[in-house]
């Protein structure tokens, strides 16, 4: 049995500790905000915050997670993830909101190491999350309005 | 008299039976605030039917069942309020619930080809309309005063002369006993108060808090995890497999074997069922299975691309035809040529396919997932695996993503099969490398093109010919015939050209294909616009006065050319080093086009600006299309620049986005989309008719600014020159 503190909640899972974060975050835990895309760090859909850093879950190993601080998309409900998520939904950014969960994950922790991003920041720090339905223009938008709001 | 006492007629209470089917569907439901909820409303409260698709209940709560699943195009908001317009019920006053394809609810419960909306503007109107007639009549007869002098307003009767209102909750179980009016009085359009308006999506805000539902998000007590190991050398059997490796593996349960099932198209695989989804994982890397490749192991993109180019010299089966192109091309004093490739792409839905199936004793069967086609499930399900229809429950959960591939039930199959021979609940997950290994696939098209111009460069004959696969796989094609979806589009495009002849090819592929946004209009318009450009050309014109020149006739085509010239600016001059493009393209979905603007940048090129102008006759939000139209050039731009598909020794050489990428944010341009709404009985499509002419723009752009006119793609947009 592992314990993991996701979103200030203990839990315990009966995982092997070289299972993927992201598994034991879903199945086990029942959290189904943070999403599967690809198993291998290339879409970013199951972005979570380790220690309010982002980390995609399903390439990060359950026992490396054991006494950190696990935030998932659920446990967000600072000043700065709640502008996004009202940015979000002002400019209407998802359409399939799939890989939504996961672009807000490290939407938040871009503002919170850069309050005042350029369009470059933006580019830097979302790079990691794919959008198939093709959202990146507003959630560059929403970005900058969140921002704003923020100040 | 409670409604548990009531005479149980056609539509006057909903019965808890039916209702779990619908009313369970995990947070599909909403609340004013925009809170999802988990409900069912045959335990909390008396609900009253109006029509299958609208239930109201004594609080006054109107449930509204949207048969149109969400894939991310908007139908969660358009479909709903095409009734509640109608109805008279804000938008935020409603309960949204997705059916699963029970007959209750009618034909037509499938998502695909930009329908949802223009196959319903009227019909689903008027189901609003009924049912808010039947509440008039119910308020009109409880107070006694003529129906005349009442109307509806914000889910309320009011009575004009006096002023008294009453709420519907009130009158819904009096309105739910009248005969429903058969031709209810719809509103004028100048009255609307959320079509034609940019609404919120009421889906949105659990699309931003992780509540959001999608397929791969369900799960019951007892449920099991399925990955499946399918031969990646396409056409292959399965011979034997050994198990006793795997079975090892701690939490696994079970090794079974399920047919994946995709048209003509059949494959056995080998699931690993295990306790959790990661030890399934595991367990499938231990399997040891014989495949018998069925001499399909030699099979590959090169190869089969030069017999495409082979198969390219025969005449080929004629599409449509008019005037005398054999004629008026040999005696042309301009003619051109060209050969244009497009590669085979994945649809790549950031949800990977997967499907939590219940098989329960009594032949019942039990469905979670995301789908496109909950009709086609329901009705195929329940005659292929012998459920009576009222034994099989289908809960369609939001998609993460379809563009096409949620067509298919393939996966649905798997599952399925899986808990029927294990007994339990299984929910199979695809891994991103079944999903971009195993297909189904766009197919690639070629397309030989044939143009002449007369002394005067009047564009006088065209030809396209179209080399190609079908989408239905069949072997025996009859090669007579000319297959109408490869050549999509190709016949209706509104240039008025004397001469024309266009072609069909057929050439079998062996490999899983399918449906993709915008179908085969993706690359079709790629060649016939690219072409068209050629044309112009060597026509030594204006590509944007060489189309408008063919065009003299009024059309949807000549508006969105002219309108797209307006917003683009396209006769101001560019600065040193830029280009642009401009592309349209009609099919049976819509109608769009794209003026694009690029620039020189090292070897390659930058995209500075996109414009697209999309034609609908009526928008229901626009907002929305933009959001459509954005996302669709940014689906056409991944399919124009990335790898795309291909294949060696019988398998998908791709596995996963590093190898099959997408186009990210970086490479996002910006995009200003434009709609033409004039009104008119026509509608058309949101979804798809942004992809087609995006490409073509972006190529006849860098042929602007480059010199270099490509007409194969993929292409590499930093190595062009």
């Amino acid at each position: 049995m592992l314990t993991l503190n996701i979103n200030n909640n203990a839990y315990q899972v009966d995982a092997s500790a070289d299972m993927p974060l992201l598994w034991a975050i879903r199945d086990m835990v029942g959290l189904t905000g943070t999403k599967f895309g690809c198993g291998m760090a290339q879409c970013g859909a199951c972005t979570i915050h380790i220690d309010g850093k982002p980390v995609r879950s399903c390439s990060y190993p359950v026992g490396a997670a054991v006494g950190k601080k696990i935030t998932t998309i659920e446990g967000m409900s600072d000043k700065i993830t709640k502008a996004i998520q009202e940015a979000w939904i002002e400019l209407q950014v998802p359409q399939c909101g799939y890989c939504q969960s996961g672009q807000i994950m490290s939407a938040a922790a871009l503002l919170k190491a850069k309050p005042n991003p350029t369009d470059a920041d933006i580019d830097a720090a979302m790079q990691g999350n794919l959008c198939r339905c093709g959202t990146y223009q507003r959630i560059r938008s929403a970005i900058h309005k969140a921002a704003d709001m923020i100040k | 008299m409670t409604p548990q006492n009531t005479s149980i007629n056609r539509r006057n209470f909903l019965r808890l039976t039916s209702l779990t089917g619908a009313g369970l569907v995990m947070g599909m439901g909403l609340k004013a605030d925009g809170s999802s909820i988990i409900e069912n409303l045959g335990t909390s409260t008396n609900a009253f039917e109006l029509s299958p698709l609208v239930m109201i209940d004594q609080s006054g709560l109107v449930t509204i069942f949207n048969t149109k699943p969400e894939i991310g195009q908007g139908t969660y908001q358009s479909i709903p309020a095409l009734i509640a317009e109608e109805l008279e019920v804000p938008m935020d006053k409603i309960v949204i619930k997705q059916t699963g394809g029970e007959k209750k609810y009618g034909p037509g419960q499938f998502v695909g080809g930009s329908s949802s909306v223009r196959t319903n503007y009227a019909n689903l109107r008027k189901v609003g309309a009924t049912a808010k007639a039947m509440l008039l009549t119910a308020a009109s007869q409880q107070w006694n005063v003529p129906v005349g002098e009442c109307y509806a307003d914000n889910a309320t009767v009011i009575h004009r002369p006096s002023g008294k209102s009453i709420g519907y909750g009130a009158i819904a179980e009096a309105a739910s006993k009248l005969e429903a009016p058969k031709n209810p009085t719809l509103k004028d359009p100048k009255d609307f108060k959320i079509l034609g308006k940019s609404a919120k999506r009421p889906d949105i805000p659990m699309k931003v808090d992780g509540s959001a539902k999608f397929g791969i998000d369900a799960s019951v007590p007892g449920m099991v995890y399925a990955s499946i190991e399918r031969c990646k050398v396409f056409g292959s059997k399965l011979v034997s497999f050994d198990a006793t490796a795997a079975k090892k593996v701690k939490g696994v349960i079970a090794v079974e074997t399920c047919e994946r099932i995709h048209g003509v198209y059949k494959s056995e695989g080998v699931a690993v069922i295990a306790e959790n989804y990661w030890a399934a994982v595991q367990g499938r890397k231990a399997l040891v299975i014989q495949w018998d490749h069925q001499g399909n192991d030699q099979f590959n993109s090169k190869d089969y691309a030069n017999s495409l180019r082979e198969a390219a010299k025969k005449d080929g089966a004629i599409e449509h035809q008019q005037g005398d192109f054999d004629k008026a091309f040999a005696e042309a004093p301009i003619k051109l040529t060209a050969f244009y490739e497009t590669p085979v792409v994945s649809h790549s839905p950031i949800e990977p396919m997967n499907c939590l199936a219940s098989w329960k004793p009594n032949n019942q069967l039990e469905i979670w997932t995301s789908t496109q086609v909950p009709g086609s499930v329901m009705n195929d399900f329940s005659r292929i695996y012998g459920v009576k229809q009222e034994d099989l429950t289908l809960h369609v959960l939001f998609n993460g993503g379809g563009f096409g591939r949620r067509l298919y039930p393939d996966y649905i199959h798997e599952a399925v099969q899986l808990s029927k021979k294990i007994g339990k609940p299984v929910k199979s997950i695809w891994s991103r490398e079944d999903d971009t290994q195993q297909g189904p696939f766009r197919p690639m098209t070629f397309s030989a093109m044939k143009g002449a111009l007369d002394a005067n460069g009047k564009a006088i004959a065209f030809q396209h010919k179209v080399i190609s696969p079908t989408l239905d796989m069949k072997k025996d094609y009859d090669v007579t015939k000319a297959d109408g979806t490869m050549t999509e589009g190709i016949s209706e495009q509104k240039y008025e050209i004397e001469h024309m002849k266009n072609l069909y090819v057929h050439h079998y592929l062996h490999v899983p294909v399918a449906a993709w946004r915008a179908v085969t209009s993706t690359t079709l318009a790629f060649s016939h616009e690219c072409f068209l450009d050629e044309m112009a050309v060597a026509a030594k014109k204006d590509p944007m006065a060489f189309r408008l020149g063919m065009l003299t006739k009024e059309s949807d085509t000549k508006n969105i050319l002219t309108k797209l010239k307006e917003v683009s600016n396209w006769d101001k001059k560019l600065p040193a080093g830029w280009g642009r493009g401009v592309a349209q393209y009609e099919f049976f979905a819509g109608q769009a086009g794209f003026v694009i603007e690029v620039s020189k940048k090292g070897t390659g090129v930058k995209i500075e600006k996109v414009y697209a102008v999309i034609d609908l006759g009526t928008v229901v939000n626009p907002d929305n299309t933009r959001a459509q139209v954005e996302g669709s050039a940014v689906m056409a731009l991944t399919a124009a620049i990335k790898g795309g598909i291909t294949f060696e020794k019988g398998a998908t050489v791709q596995s996963n986005f590093h190898n099959n990428p997408l186009v990210r944010i970086n490479e996002m341009p910006k995009v200003e989309v434009h709609i033409l709404a004039n009104g008119g009985n026509k509608i058309k499509g949101v979804g798809e008719p942004g992809l087609p002419p995006f490409a073509p723009a972006l190529c006849n752009a860098i042929y602007a600014a480059t010199g270099k006119r490509i007409r194969q793609l993929p292409f590499d947009i930093n190595k062009i020159v």
